[in-house]
């Protein structure tokens, strides 16, 4: 074991450059920050309680394409009763009309990519 | 409880006998069901059409075509190769070949004619799509879910109207004035007339039929009766594209 303090070295300095990207971010002040979203809404309340709506968004877009593009059946009832035209461009962005601030912030964080935007239409783009 | 060979045996062929009789019942009470249903008048038939009076269309006119286009968010590409149409005119001959000689009088030849997707009673289309992305609805409108639609362009080699056209780019730079309320397409994926099935949620009529000035485009229900469209297929002699290839399709034509 004539080697153990060059192992030595060799495995801390492994280590040190393996876990760069934690250490890098601590020291940088950017440790686990979450994304500050900008809720501009008219409503004081989405279709459906927000932290339904934070980890469930994507199924229920989902259902809701389902439902209006192969059943006809457009009109969701949410849980309190409430009526709502089943509509990404016309019922989700008329609240959230801040894309940019608002789901790009999380997408971006989470690197996620929805085709949504590849098809329906973003409020902003309308001024073009 | 105690269970000898023979009871359990007869408890055993009993239960069989249940399950085997089971589907008998069902077909039985679901039968009393629709019965019952179509009696209250519940079952109402429904298939949408619509009658092209080419008399009344006036040459030069694109009302219908403009607005169609307009609020679909259909692009206008001018290259013929990428060109994407849901409504669209084409000389009688081409229109019609099936129908055409060389003395063609009474004005049609050459003349235009109204042309969109037929909402096929039998689809081609619908039968070919692998990931069910075209499909037919029960009042007879052939849709499209683009969120389905791969691209295989598989509907468009089986359409047997032209009526289909893939976007080979991104048609968004195309589009001259976004309408917010419908989505655009996006590359690589077929489109079509729907009908104006988002319009007629909403209790309108299509967009080209309330644009024609001359009432050249009447749409409604042909199982009704009393429907406008019956009335003027009853007046009037129709002809329909193709309709030896078998695939019904419910655009009428006054020539
Ligand atoms: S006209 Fe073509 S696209 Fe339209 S339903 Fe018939 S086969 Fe399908
Ligand atoms: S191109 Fe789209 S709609 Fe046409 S057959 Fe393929 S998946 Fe179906």
């Amino acid at each position: 074991m004539n080697n153990r303090g060059m192992i030595i070295a060799g495995i801390i300095i492994f280590l040190c450059l393996i876990t760069f990207p934690i250490w890098y971010n601590v020291v940088g002040g950017k440790a686990a920050y979450t994304p500050e979203l900008k809720i501009v809404s008219k409503e004081k309340q989405c279709v459906e309680s927000t932290k339904y709506m934070r980890s469930q968004h994507m199924q229920l877009l989902n259902d809701w394409r389902n439902s209006v593009v192969r059943e006809d059946k457009r009109t969701y009832t949410a849980l309190d009763g409430k009526k709502y035209d089943m509509s990404l461009s016309n019922t989700c962005l008329n609240c959230h009309s801040n894309k940019a601030d608002f789901c790009d912030k999380c997408h971006n964080y989470l690197e996620v990519t929805p085709t949504c935007w590849n098809c329906h239409v973003v409020p902003e783009e309308n001024k073009l | 409880m105690k269970i000898d060979r023979r009871g359990f045996l007869k408890i055993g062929g009993l239960g069989i006998l249940g399950v085997a009789v089971k589907p008998v019942i069902d077909v039985v009470s679901k039968a009393k069901l629709a019965e019952a249903s179509s009696k209250k008048g519940v079952l109402v038939e429904k298939r949408l059409a619509m009658v092209v009076n080419l008399k009344n269309c006036k040459e030069g006119c694109t009302d219908c075509i403009a607005a169609c286009h307009g609020v679909h968010n259909v692009p206008d590409i001018a290259n013929p190769k990428d060109e994407v149409k849901w409504i669209w005119t084409e000389s009688y001959e081409n229109a019609f070949p099936d129908q055409e000689h060389r003395f063609i009088g009474g004005g049609m030849k050459g003349s235009p004619a109204i042309l969109l997707c037929n909402h096929c009673d039998n689809p081609s289309c619908v039968r070919v799509c692998p990931t069910k992305a075209t499909f037919k609805r029960e009042d007879g409108i052939v849709m499209m879910d683009y969120h389905r639609c791969i691209g295989c362009r598989f509907c468009m080699a089986a359409c047997p109207y032209g009526s289909r056209s893939f976007n080979w780019r991104d048609p968004r730079p195309f589009i001259k004035k976004v309408n917010p309320e419908f989505p655009t397409r996006t590359k690589g994926v077929v489109e079509k007339c729907n009908f104006c099935e988002e319009r007629l949620a909403k209790g309108l009529i299509p967009a080209c039929v309330e644009s024609c000035k001359n009432k050249a485009l009447v749409f409604g229900n042909v199982e009704d009766p009393n429907s406008e469209v019956r009335e003027i297929l009853r007046s009037n002699y129709t002809i329909r594209r193709k309709p030896g290839l078998g695939t019904g399709p419910q655009i009428y034509y006054i020539v």
